[in-house]
């Protein structure tokens, strides 16, 4: 007898199992309306844009590292 | 047939919109399918069925004609479910409707108790996706080793080994539950 037999037996247990607890899809399903329009509506969406206070802390960080290069580290540290 | 395929296929990886809507017809069915064997939520499936062909659009260009559409697409639909099950949106959404199954009861053993089935549900749920996934695919929806792994970007041996560790990990949970599988 195998050595590993037990052990695909009670594999094959946990998988009669799970098809019992989760019951395969059956078929072939279809979606429930046609999903064309939103496939194209979802490309024709502008990426979202970058909000303004953020062009506003990129402005002030270069700023700062232009006026006070001994920041850089501090913050490249925090970054 | 064949150089019309192949020429939709080229249009397509050149970025033409009427091709990409040729192709979505044509493997919209396949992909939603796969899909919703993987998210087992139909509402779900179309979320991501969207969601899945704005990536594949968005991919075009380094689309391989040569190596066709549908595994392609089987592919990147995988990845959008895999990012879904990490965004942990598969226990809040899904957990409810698969406790309430309706297809099991006709489909189960009926020595197989109700609650067994739901611990067995609900201990499936909490598998790692990478492992839940590989499981839902080759265990409960019985595809192909092979499908399964062009699916997710894996070795066949690593299916086998996944499909192993999920259903040990179940074993385990399952056995901290009472239930001796």
């Amino acid at each position: 007898m195998n050595a590993h037999e037990p052990e695909r037996t009670e594999m094959d247990r946990l998988k009669k199992l799970l098809q019992q607890a989760l019951p395969p899809i059956e078929g072939e399903p279809e979606p429930s309306r046609d999903l064309w329009p939103a496939v194209l509506k979802r490309l024709d969406a502008r990426p979202a844009a970058t909000p303004w206070f953020d062009w506003a802390l990129l402005a002030g960080l270069v700023g700062l590292a232009a006026f006070f290069p001994a920041s850089i580290p501090v913050l490249l540290y925090y970054l | 047939m064949q150089n019309e395929s192949s020429s939709v296929l080229n249009e397509f990886r050149q970025g033409d919109v009427d091709a990409f809507e040729t192709l979505f017809r044509q493997h919209h069915r396949a992909v939603f399918g796969w899909i919703l064997r993987i998210v087992r939520n139909p509402a779900t499936a179309d979320e991501l069925m969207v969601e899945t062909f704005w990536r594949i659009y968005r991919a075009h260009a380094r689309f391989e004609p040569s190596r066709g559409f549908e595994g392609w697409a089987r592919r990147i639909a995988t990845h959008a479910a895999l990012d879904w099950m990490r965004a942990g949106r598969a226990e809040s959404e899904a957990t409810a409707e698969l406790c309430a199954d309706p297809a099991a009861p006709a489909t189960a053993d009926p020595a197989v108790a109700a609650e067994i089935r739901r611990k067995t549900a609900l201990a499936f749920r909490r598998l790692p996706p990478k492992l839940r996934i590989t499981a839902v695919l080759a265990v409960i929806e019985e595809q192909p080793h092979k499908q399964v792994a062009e699916a997710l970007g894996i070795s066949v041996a690593a299916v086998k080994l996944r499909v192993f560790r999920a259903l040990r990990l179940l074993r385990k949970d399952l056995e901290q539950q009472g239930i001796t599988p």
